[in-house]
């Protein structure tokens, strides 16, 4: 993360082979100062704040922990919640190995999640139950895809930054989620504005006995499928050349704009599967205020695993379990779910320190 | 929607678009100057609610709304001081410590907020107002131009004083070359994490003035997640205006009025969606982005840290 402004620059390959001739003792210290050590500092400064409004924060860890993770109910939640986190981080990692900053997920999940619950109880009865599911989540993949498209050309052909552009269409899209549920989508026989409703039978078959959604599973073949395409296929290899210097790729025969724009199509493309992958999971249909907001959170995340697939999978698992911990902590120790954020910045901000005690070790050992 | 072209709209909403343009003003002044020595700062969503908050809470409990301002200059500082530790003197990415700080700024604020005053949002008492005799009477402008808090005239004041600063003095010229040739600059004697400390300081202040005025004077009350993105706007004007402070002011009255205008419509009564209205601001600034997107020049070496002898 250190001195560089793209973030493909930091490719683990690169940061593996360098680690390579290291003791363990090496890498046991890197896993400390990059991994280990900033989750902690992060959840220490979490638990000042937490002390200084007045909360007790082992009281309020100790509760999370209890809720989430040593309960039956609270874990099958906890592992439900995981599949749309998942799908945000496969879209991630598209896009943070191919060095492009696609921070408007928040908008792509939320339009993929509406066309998903308009399409959907639509379909029930004119096509098989499998069908319905397929036909939810290809319009919310072409949904979040499209909603990419103007950032895509702007960055493909103008050379605009992409930060300010997805942001600004991720404002719109949200906004445009809310509209369309109340103006084009709305069910008629609610007062509430929201779609219709996927029936429960109709929706992702839960997992053998337990109420898990199986949109678990299709989460986890997203990432681990991103993760193989990004590292272990010619396709993926110019993507993150594309990442790590336009220049040279555009050099080397590439069509760098064509590659930015399949970029952000995959990567929004996966935003709009998240979307779907929780209407047709878990929720049937959409409410015209509802808006979880995953997008940025996931992003330290994808972070502090580096890019990689099986780390970012271990590290859902613990924010989705922080997430069912603190919506239930919310209500009962009157902790406003927005402490999430704190410790979401917290995380991002140690993670930071903790790159930047590694990159000074090293310096000191060349 | 039948008197949509009466006096009364008219100043309405010429009196919304200087309100909500003087926060993003602010901001985008701000964003600019840190742009101009090289640093990207998306932090500055999170400075402006910071300043909001603190600006509110000082106003709040003393009463008085320069104070308030004073406060909420410090929220923005305090904030700009974790960006500038971290991303100038330490060099770590400028766009991730960004995003921390504006989530952190989010939720902080909010859970502050909720354990202060939990689900009361207590107002402040209508602000005093500068009154110019004989123009605050003129028709449709009078009241909405020349009656309006002595701090927009503070903040007109920055714009000519910034455009002086970055043509007529060496100071402008060294913040300019710690964003194009920090290298250079550095041979030639001068103290790039130094300039850039000082431009993520000056951001920060601009921003929590901007989120106090946004706050205190234009909403009178604090919610958290106020800004809802004038930061963001913010840091879409700096990179329009190529370097130039009266561009700022003239993106801002842009946005400002598209912001206005959806306060104004949704006063008149129009039945469309609040959300309709609501995306007037984005789409413009992307419509912006689409016509004049190629135009934005940014300093060669914005979201680069400085690290001397580094390749």
């Amino acid at each position: 993360m250190v001195d560089d402004a793209t973030p493909a620059a930091e490719n683990p390959d690169a940061e593996a082979a360098r680690a390579a001739p290291m003791a363990w003792r090496g890498s046991l210290r890197r896993f400390v100062t990059l991994t280990a050590g900033p989750i902690v500092a992060a959840f220490l400064l979490s638990a000042v704040i937490l002390f200084l409004v007045g909360v007790n924060p082992w009281t309020y860890y100790g509760y999370i922990l209890e809720r989430s993770l040593f309960s039956g109910l609270g874990l099958e939640q906890t592992a439900t919640r995981m599949a749309p986190l998942l799908f945000l981080c496969a879209s991630l990692i598209v896009a943070f190995r191919a060095g492009i900053w696609n921070l408007g997920t928040d908008g792509q999940f939320l339009l993929g999640a509406v066309v998903a619950a308009a399409t959907a109880p639509l379909l029930v009865g004119t096509l098989p139950g499998w069908g319905v599911l397929l036909a939810g989540f290809a319009v919310a993949l072409v949904a979040g895809a499209l909603w990419s498209i103007v950032p895509a050309l702007l960055k493909a052909y103008q050379g605009v930054n992409e930060i300010i552009t997805t942001l600004m269409m991720s404002f719109l899209g949200v906004l445009l989620a809310s509209t369309l549920v109340k103006l084009a989508f709305r069910d008629p026989a609610t007062t509430v504005p929201q779609t219709r409703t996927l029936p429960v039978d109709d929706r992702l078959p839960r997992l053998f006995d337990t109420s898990i959604s199986s949109g678990l599973i299709w989460g986890l073949i997203a990432v681990l499928a991103v993760h193989l395409m990004m590292t272990r296929t010619a396709f993926g290899m110019k993507l993150r050349m594309v990442g790590a210097n336009p220049s040279a790729a555009s050099h080397a025969g590439l069509s760098v704009p064509l590659l930015t724009m399949a970029t952000f199509a995959l990567s929004a493309g996966f935003a709009g599967l998240s979307g779907a992958s929780e209407i047709l999971g878990v929720a049937g249909n959409v409410r015209a205020d509802w808006n979880p907001a995953y997008g940025l959170m996931v992003i330290p995340l994808v972070f502090l695993a580096r890019f990689h697939g099986v780390g970012s999978i271990v590290l859902v698992f613990f924010y989705s379990a922080l997430l069912i911990g603190s919506e239930s902590a919310a209500r009962r120790l009157g902790v406003p779910q927005d402490f999430t954020l704190v410790l979401v910045a917290s995380l991002l901000i140690c993670l930071g320190l903790g790159e930047y005690i590694d990159y000074r070790k090293q310096k000191q050992e060349r | 929607m039948g008197g949509l072209l009466t006096e009364a709209f008219l100043s309405s909403l010429l009196t919304g678009a200087i309100v909500a343009a003087v926060p993003i003003l602010l901001a985008g002044l701000g964003e600019q100057m840190s742009e101009k020595a090289g640093v990207l700062n998306v932090g500055i969503e999170g400075m402006m609610l910071m300043g909001a908050y603190m600006g509110f809470l000082v106003a709040f409990q003393t009463s008085s709304l320069w104070l308030g301002f004073l406060g909420g200059i410090v929220g923005g500082l305090l904030t700009a001081l974790v960006m500038a530790i971290l991303c100038v003197r330490m060099g770590l990415n400028q766009i991730v410590i960004g995003i921390g700080l504006t989530l952190g700024a989010e939720g902080l604020t909010a859970l502050l907020h909720h354990f202060q005053f939990s689900r009361t949002y207590p107002r402040l008492p209508a602000p005093e107002r500068l009154d110019i005799p004989g123009l605050t009477d003129l028709p449709v402008i009078g009241a909405s131009l020349f009656g309006r808090h002595p701090i927009v005239y503070v903040a007109l004041l920055a714009v000519v004083v910034l455009a002086l600063l970055y043509r007529r003095t060496n100071l402008g010229m060294t913040l300019r070359a710690a964003g194009e040739r920090p290298a250079a600059l550095d041979v030639a004697g001068g103290n790039v994490v130094g300039i850039r400390l000082a431009a993520v300081l000056f951001t920060g202040a601009m921003a929590g003035l901007g989120g106090a005025y946004l706050a205190n004077i234009a909403a009178g009350l604090f919610i958290p997640f106020m800004t809802g993105g004038a930061g963001f706007i913010g840091i879409v004007l700096a990179m329009l205006a190529r370097g130039r402070p009266l561009w700022v002011l003239i993106g801002a009255l842009i946005f400002g009025a598209a912001l206005s205008l959806t306060t104004a419509l949704q006063v008149a009564g129009s039945t469309v969606p609040t959300e309709v209205i609501q995306m007037l601001p984005f789409a413009a600034v992307m419509l912006v982005l689409v016509l004049f997107g190629r135009r934005a020049k940014l300093p060669s070496a914005l979201a680069v840290s400085y690290e001397r002898g580094a390749r």
